[in-house]
């Protein structure tokens, strides 16, 4: 309940004009034809889906490999991946912040290794900016999605891999022919995950960049954040908090529609 | 058959090793330098003298505090699920009613919400509730935010009870708070251990809702703490990779003692 509550609020608030001290008013639309208009907005829309984008393209080949990796049963496999998994249990803040001081321009790891970093301020121009977002998203993520993929492959049924090996099938070809399609409904699962985080990515943002250069990093979470808690315009950031659910809410659905995922609950699914 | 092993996943994993194995390195080496050290010698050199005044430093800059509140948070969060969670699966995993259904399709939409959608009218509720900066404020929301994925996966679990075993104690005339407590609880064990691990783990880690509920010293978590530390001492990068370390500590200690454990948890939460 206290989920739903707040999203029915949160449709009321998006036509009203509160500063969050006094009560909010009723002011029909104007959030949201100023929100039409406003060029930060655009901005931060096309941001957040690059940025989501760009995190699933990125994180879900890795993990994909680190995931069927993990399933196997090579010696040193248990030490590794327990190394793996550590981002795991860092808090998003930790993460974030420690990548802020490993990437600092003036005394991070950047200013020791120029000949790869150039100036080294990665934080300075908004492509390069929005390439420590996605990385940080990648160190951020991969774990667990890759956990997801191991706990798929583990249920992969065996004779698959027996009978390909007697028609003479290649690793290659096993990995292509059966443990992909095999993997089709953890990577729905995984890429709904991933969707839905991409499209509300906060933390890192607000510690990384602050949304900056300028408004170079600002995306749609990290906008509304700011038009709420900073400039005390929650009607507006209301606005913005009902677009990011109305669209992560339609991408989820038409994923899973899409692939049909809805129709086969049934299948036993890896854990 | 064994399967042979996968070269290519094992060269990547390989990479991933050295790309999560780095900056940890340069986050535990950082924190046992001077201030002075780090900003001449830069975070990759091994330090000519090592210190641990950078952690002496964070407690005396009010981390036990932050530390205390955490564990508040996340002990009452966990308490919470577990009050709310069992019974709830429970009903779902064997009632027939129509409403019970309903209620588990609503906590299903529940997970597709993200926090950051409803922050705004929460911090409405929460001010209007009176809990702004009151860590209740922070566990309510917290523990509600865990409760979909929670009952989730302890369904899960419930359901693979086979129906004879229900059988066998009806005959035996078990009322049903005694099957509960003597058949389905410690059945599903594992599923339990997996939702007090996330909840944990969440509460621990939670960021969003004390950085917009809380606002005083008293009342601050660790991760607020960390960011404030990087807002308000940004230069002082040693004594602020020693907070993270020490946030990260406890979760630590029981990753190497129940990483069976703790995996197969996140694993369960996320699988499903």
């Amino acid at each position: 309940m206290f989920a739903f509550l707040p999203l029915v609020l949160v449709a009321v608030l998006s036509f009203t004009s509160w500063n969050g001290v006094d009560a909010p008013r009723f002011n029909g639309l104007a959030n949201w034809t100023k929100l039409l208009h406003d060029p930060v907005m655009t901005q931060s829309v096309w941001l957040t889906l690059v940025l989501t984008v760009a995190g699933v393209v990125v994180q879900t080949p890795v993990s994909i490999l680190l995931g069927v990796w993990a399933a196997g049963r090579q010696r040193n496999r248990a030490v590794l991946s327990a190394i793996f998994f550590i981002p795991l249990l860092l808090s998003a803040t930790a993460i974030s912040v420690v990548w802020r001081a490993i990437l600092d321009p003036n005394f991070g790891v950047p200013s020791q290794l120029e000949w790869l970093f150039g100036d080294g301020n990665l934080m300075g121009s908004q492509s390069s900016a929005v390439g420590v977002l996605t990385f940080v998203g990648l160190w951020q993520w991969t774990p667990m999605h890759a956990l997801l993929y191991q706990g798929g492959a583990r249920a992969i049924p065996q004779v698959l891999y027996q009978a390909a090996s007697i028609d003479g099938a290649g690793k290659v070809r096993q990995f292509f022919h059966i443990t992909l399609p095999q993997l089709r409904n953890t990577m729905i699962t995984s890429v709904i995950l991933m969707l839905v985080g991409g499209l509300t990515t906060f933390d890192t943002v607000l510690i990384l960049t602050q949304g900056g250069p300028g408004t170079d990093t600002t995306n749609s979470a990290f906008y509304m954040y700011q038009q709420a808690f900073k400039s005390f315009d929650f009607g507006a950031g209301s606005a913005i908090a009902l677009v990011l659910v109305v669209v992560a809410t339609l991408i989820s659905l038409a994923v899973v529609r899409l692939s049909g995922y809805d129709k086969m609950r049934s299948t036993t699914e890896g854990l | 058959m064994r399967r042979r092993p996968n070269h290519l996943a094992g060269l990547g994993s390989l990479v991933w090793l050295a790309l999560v194995g780095f900056p940890l390195y340069v986050l535990l080496i950082s924190t046992f330098r001077t201030r002075s050290n780090y900003s001449s010698q830069g975070p990759l050199t091994f330090p000519s003298q090592l210190t641990l005044q950078n952690y002496l430093d964070d407690f005396s800059n009010g981390f036990g505090q932050d530390f205390l509140n955490t564990l508040l948070v996340t002990v009452s969060v966990v308490a919470i699920v577990l009050l709310v969670v069992p019974p709830l699966a429970y009903a779902i995993v064997r009632a027939r009613g129509r409403t019970i259904g309903t209620v588990f399709r609503m906590f299903l939409l529940g997970l597709a919400i993200p926090a950051q959608a409803v922050i705004v009218p929460m911090f409405y509720v929460i001010s209007k509730a009176g809990l702004y900066d009151n860590l209740l404020g922070v566990i309510l929301p917290t523990a509600a935010f865990c409760l979909p994925v929670c009952t989730l996966v302890l369904t899960g679990a419930m359901r693979d009870i086979t129906g004879e075993l229900y059988e066998a104690m009806a005959m035996d005339g078990a009322t049903p708070w005694r099957v509960f407590w003597q058949l389905v609880l410690p059945l599903s064990k594992g599923g339990l251990s997996s939702v007090v691990v996330f909840a944990a783990l969440q509460a621990w880690n939670g960021f969003l809702f004390p950085l917009i509920l809380t606002q005083s010293e008293s009342t601050k978590v660790i991760t607020l703490g960390l960011y404030n530390f990087q807002t308000e001492h940004g230069v002082d990068v040693p004594g602020l990779l020693s907070a993270v370390v020490l946030s990260m500590l406890p979760i630590f200690i029981v990753y190497l003692f129940a990483r069976r454990a703790l995996v197969q948890g996140l694993m369960g939460v996320g699988g499903k």
